[in-house]
């Protein structure tokens, strides 16, 4: 079992090294899209390759040690869940790569006062503080630390929602900024999905450590 | 010494409970298998040490631990196959279909009727295949040619192996493959109707194909029978049972539906267990 355990180990690492990517990926995309430095997003869409060759790998060492070792209890769940949270990881990844698709594609600056207005400081914040959570949900196998993302998941549904409101009056206000507000829009939107993934990661470092089903439940 | 002759003095035939009981329609909300604190010893050494278990009717009910920690002297325990070990010595109470087999008055090659065994090697006896199976009828008294040609091949057909000796009756049973003879020593088994079977590392020396024929036949029993497997191989308890018991130094750590016992088992132990942390 040794040779299991190092195994484990394996693919522990590569999940929390997919992790880290992911969130590094996201933030300088989130920088590129600011700062319109396009640049810097191009980057984030080279090192997608990274993010995608890594997602390969660990999918590949899932299903060699389910294959070859049989897991059950603890061992099973961490790997139902590392294959679930790999997805999710890199579909954030995507969502990283899409926001710096705009930035390269679209030639515009986002104003600094539309950005302000919509909150969009505060929706990274958040997302970077649920980050944090399930990456010390994750190394430490502390799942009360990941059960704090659910709250503020809550906080980017509400900026989102109100998102919708915040433009449409900033449209009307000035409709030369048409294509920076919409674009800004999409962005929101995007990190909203960003803020489900990262849900969903919780729900499953859940259910690897205390074994419990999160998932479509409303006890969060 | 004395001890000993006590156990044995326990054992004198007595009563003979006539084999319809088993089938008595009363008896199938009772639990197959109750033991309540059952501690054995082997002389000085505490072998099983104040075990309550009840094993549901039509289930089957896998035993599972390191080596030594019990689990076959338990199963052992149910047709009181320890009754001659040297030092044995138990206390605690064991009912098997609501009667106190460890009581006086209890007839034990009857009570081994109601509980068929088969071993980790197969043991068919130096004679014909349909010998084999016919034995425990004649040992019964049963004379009547028909009535032991069809149970012998009910018990062929119930154990999958009719196909495969039916025009061969009268040769050896040495002469089958392994896994042909643990099939019939099933059949063997089935042929005398017992309403439980205790299965002590059933697979243990067969080849992966014949392995899984004995699962699959131990999934199609287990709407006629009560089977409590003792097994060393995690997935093959994991495959065929319906609840596991895990058995550590004599006791019984956990005991839950085979599910639970491996995706959430509440103990530790068994948990290290089960994932080859220890043992």
């Amino acid at each position: 079992m040794a040779n299991a355990t190092y195994q484990r180990e394996v693919i522990n690492q590569a999940g929390f090294d997919m992790l880290n990517l992911c969130i590094s990926q996201l933030k300088k995309a989130k920088e590129a899209f600011v700062n319109h430095d396009s640049d810097l997003a191009e980057e984030v869409m080279n090192i997608e390759n990274r993010v995608n060759a890594l997602d390969l790998k660990i999918e590949k060492d899932c299903e060699k040690f389910i294959a070859l070792y049989n897991p059950v209890a603890i061992d099973l769940r961490f790997v139902m869940a590392i294959r679930k949270i790999n997805y999710d990881l890199e579909r954030i990844a995507d969502h990283a790569y899409g926001i710096s698709k705009y930035v390269v594609d679209v030639d515009r600056k986002i104003p600094d006062n539309l950005i302000s207005a919509v909150d969009f400081e505060k929706m990274f914040d958040t997302i970077l503080a649920m980050f944090d959570n399930i990456s010390d949900a994750f190394e430490n196998k502390n799942a009360k630390s990941a059960r704090k993302v659910f709250k503020k998941d809550k906080i980017l549904d509400e900026i989102n929602v109100q998102s919708f409101f915040v433009i449409e009056k900033e449209i009307k206000n000035d409709n030369s900024t048409i294509a920076e507000a919409l674009l800004l829009f999409s962005v929101v939107k995007k990190l909203e999905r960003v803020g489900d993934h990262i849900k969903n990661v919780a729900e499953e470092i859940i259910f690897y450590i205390d074994a419990e089903v999160l998932k479509h439940s409303r006890k969060k | 010494m004395a001890k000993q002759i006590a156990i044995r003095m326990e054992i004198k035939i007595e009563e003979h409970l006539p084999m319809d009981k088993i089938v008595d329609k009363s008896l199938k909300k009772i639990p197959t298998i109750e033991v309540n604190d059952a501690k054995v010893w082997y002389g000085d050494f505490m072998a099983i040490k104040g075990i309550d278990m009840t094993i549901k009717r039509n289930t089957v009910t896998a035993f599972i631990g390191p080596s030594g920690c019990g689990k076959s002297t338990f199963l052992r325990l149910f047709n009181r196959m320890n009754d001659y070990v040297d030092g044995f010595k138990m206390e605690g109470k064991i009912k098997v279909n609501d009667r106190n087999i460890y009581k006086d008055k209890v007839h034990v090659e009857e009570l081994r009727k109601e509980i068929g065994m088969v071993f980790q090697k197969p043991n068919p006896f130096p004679k014909s295949i349909f010998e084999n199976v016919a034995y425990g009828l004649k040992i019964q008294g049963i004379t009547d040619k028909k009535l032991i040609a069809d149970r012998v091949e009910k018990a062929l057909k119930q154990a999958d192996l009719w196909e495969e000796v039916k025009d061969n009756l009268k040769k050896s049973a040495l002469a089958l493959s392994g896994g042909q003879q643990q099939r019939l020593c099933i059949a063997r088994t089935l042929a005398v109707e017992p309403s439980i079977i205790l299965m002590d590392e059933p697979t243990s020396a067969l080849d992966p194909i014949s392995t899984s024929k004995i699962e699959e036949l131990i999934f199609e029993l287990k709407e006629k029978y009560t089977i409590v497997i003792v097994t060393h191989n995690m997935q093959q308890a994991s495959r065929i049972s319906d609840y596991t018991a895990f058995f550590y130094l004599g006791e019984l750590i956990e005991y839950d539906k085979t599910k639970k016992i491996f995706t959430n088992p509440e103990k530790q132990q068994t948990e290290n267990y089960i994932t080859g942390r220890f043992g």
